[in-house]
């Protein structure tokens, strides 16, 4: 049995130490937005945030994330309440089949919890390990831009959505 | 800081003790400064030649600041004297090489002095350069006389008193700078001599490869004995060589020419910049390197050999289920490694099996910790490896407990000491070596420009 906190929800499931938070995420707490790529490593959708940083859910076993805050897509908004990162995705239409999306929006809010305004630079740079096999790339790039002017601004400011580090 | 006192004391008492001495030692004369000369002027096959042993050489890497313009320098070189800076060698009129005479730019390469008569810190490497022939450094000189001019003046070195004093550096060229061009060995073939030519001139492998003495000179009585390089462990390239398997010079070749070999792994940390470039100069070098450091390396004897061979046929053995009883190191394994480094893929797409590391057999885990933390970034177009860092969801802690279990499962030598003191200060270290990971080929070495002059 482990202990697991996600979203800010405690949750007690049981599966071995060694077991990828992917798994338990989508298998056990019906978390979907995390997909399942590569498992490797190698491609970034599975990217969620731990202790407000970006890292690949596939190769992140259980037993490291004793009393550390997870947090997924879900935590950040919902459909009727998008967070930033999300109302600026789908206004710039940054999705083609959207297979990586959660995760590029995981990792583009882990860079702009950290620093709000990046330069293209350094978004290039901190999105390079997620993969996109559709090539929305430069729409990808304009998201989190809108994303980083949207969470700018006092009402929507990160500090509202998701774990803060 | 104590021990570059003692060094600067003892310098200084070197200097005091013979002013005119040091005088009639220390003094160059300024070479004259010449109008630039057109790029046109330099014939093209001599550039293409000079652009070649510029990758042999691996000059870009120590002059191109990491997003700065090729051979503009500026790259601090950390040393336990304190931060020197590479300069700018393109052919800026003034804040580079442009108004250098051959002679002046071969005299640097020889004896390192500048074209003003100074001298020049011996982290350029001129201890190796000066084994260079005349014909390739006038092929070095035509390459970098033809590169775009970059305004960049030189920043200034960080050095204490009495470091700071450049005529200090003709006291330790009496001492270390064994000046004359490489003399071949008529004892040895020709591939040999030519491999021996350009590992201890041009390619100056001692330079990371050899362990450095308190005067920061290379310790030839323990050449290639391995040596400490931006946070790295440059690995003994000799018969004290760690690796699993013993090197030969066809898997030598491989990992040099590849970058990677599925008995030895992948090249990364400094190591990749210099596989890089000798991916793109001619065949026949990168093998006489080969088989002058297979030589090096010596036969193995047969114990090393034996164990060589059963660390393979592990390898290629169907895995033993990591046991539960090394938790947490075990499940970490399990879950963050196992995935690639038992898929029995070859590198670089899949990693290697860790029984063949040289970084769990190495005396100490810097290197592992380095690599577990900030992973393998693909190389910009190159067919690379790609390992994903831990950085972000692994504790100190955690990240000792997996070393002591690679340590222990894949290795058959006694455990590391300071595990915990090694990951702390590879942590520390991290945001500045991930600067010498993955950044852009050095012009030298780029595959759309080889065939450019």
């Amino acid at each position: 049995m482990m202990i697991l906190t996600v979203n800010g929800l405690t949750h007690q499931v049981d599966a071995e130490a060694d077991t990828p938070l992917l798994y338990v995420l989508r298998d056990d707490l019906k978390l979907n937005a995390a997909k399942f790529g590569c498992g490797l490593g190698q491609c970034g959708s599975c990217t969620v945030m731990v202790d407000g940083k970006a890292v690949q859910s596939c190769v992140t076993p259980l037993v490291l994330l004793e009393g550390k805050q997870v947090t997924t897509l879900e935590g950040l908004g919902t459909i009727s309440e998008p967070a930033p990162i999300q109302r600026a995705f789908m206004e710039e239409q940054a999705a083609q089949c959207g297979y990586c999306i959660a995760g590029m929006m995981m990792r583009a809010q882990a860079l702009l919890q950290s620093n709000s305004k990046p330069t293209d630079e350094e978004i290039r740079a901190e999105l390079q390990p997620n993969l996109c096999r559709c090539g929305t790339h430069m729409r990808i790039l304009r998201a989190v831009r809108r994303a980083a002017r949207l969470m700018d601004t006092a009402d929507a400011s990160p500090a509202n959505h998701g774990s803060t580090p | 800081m104590t021990k570059s006192g003692i060094i600067g004391g003892l310098l200084a008492a070197l200097c005091v003790g013979g002013a005119a001495g040091v005088f009639a030692v220390a003094w160059r004369p300024a070479i004259a400064a010449i109008n630039p000369p057109k790029p046109q002027s330099f014939d093209t096959s001599l550039v293409k030649r000079g652009r070649e042993l510029a990758a042999i050489g691996n000059c870009g890497d120590c002059h191109t600041a990491r997003g700065g313009k090729s051979f503009a320098g500026g790259v601090p070189v950390p040393t336990p004297f304190g931060t020197i800076f590479s300069t700018n060698v393109t052919p800026d009129p003034e804040t580079g090489i442009g108004r250098w005479s051959e002679a002046a730019f071969r005299r640097a390469m020889r004896s390192g002095v500048d074209r003003d008569g100074q001298h020049l810190y011996p982290t350029f490497p001129y201890d190796h350069f000066t084994n260079v022939s005349d014909e390739d450094d006038a092929a070095l000189y035509a390459f970098l006389m033809t590169r775009e001019p970059v305004r960049a003046p030189v920043r200034q070195n960080q050095l204490a008193f009495p470091l700071d004093h450049r005529v200090l550096v003709a006291g330790w060229k009496l001492l270390f700078l064994h000046r004359g061009t490489y003399r071949p060995d008529s004892t040895k073939s020709a591939e040999w001599n030519r491999g021996a030519y350009l590992v201890e001139g041009l390619a100056h492998c001692g330079a990371c490869h050899t362990p450095r003495n308190a005067l920061g000179a290379e310790r030839t009585s323990a050449s290639f004995a391995g040596g400490d390089v931006d946070n790295w462990r440059a690995y003994p390239i000799n018969a004290q060589s760690p690796s699993p398997v013993p090197w030969d010079k066809e898997a030598l070749f491989a990992y040099l020419r590849d970058g990677s070999h599925p008995d030895h792994g992948t090249a990364r940390g400094p190591m990749a910049q210099v596989v890089g470039n000798l991916s793109e100069v001619a065949a026949s070098d990168v093998q006489a390197i080969a088989f002058y450091m297979a030589d090096m390396f010596g036969a193995p004897t047969p114990d090393r050999k034996r164990q060589g061979e059963a660390a393979l046929a592990q390898a290629k053995s169907a895995p033993a289920p990591a046991s539960r009883a090394n938790a947490p190191g075990g499940s970490i394994y399990a879950a963050a490694c196992a995935t690639c480094h038992e898929s029995g893929r070859p590198p670089p797409y899949g990693g290697i099996n860790l029984g063949l590391s040289t970084a769990i057999a190495g005396p100490d885990p810097r290197n592992l910790a380095n690599i577990v933390l900030s992973g393998v970034r693909p190389v910009e177009g190159e067919r690379s490896p790609i390992m994903p860092g831990f950085a972000a969801s692994m504790s100190d802690a955690q990240l000792a407990a997996l070393l002591n279990f690679l340590r222990s499962r894949f290795s058959n030598q006694p455990p590391w000491a300071g595990v915990e003191r090694t990951v702390e200060e590879a942590r520390r270290a991290d945001t500045t070596f991930l600067q010498t990971f993955a950044g852009p080929r050095n012009a030298a070495a780029e595959a759309s420009q080889r065939d450019k002059p």
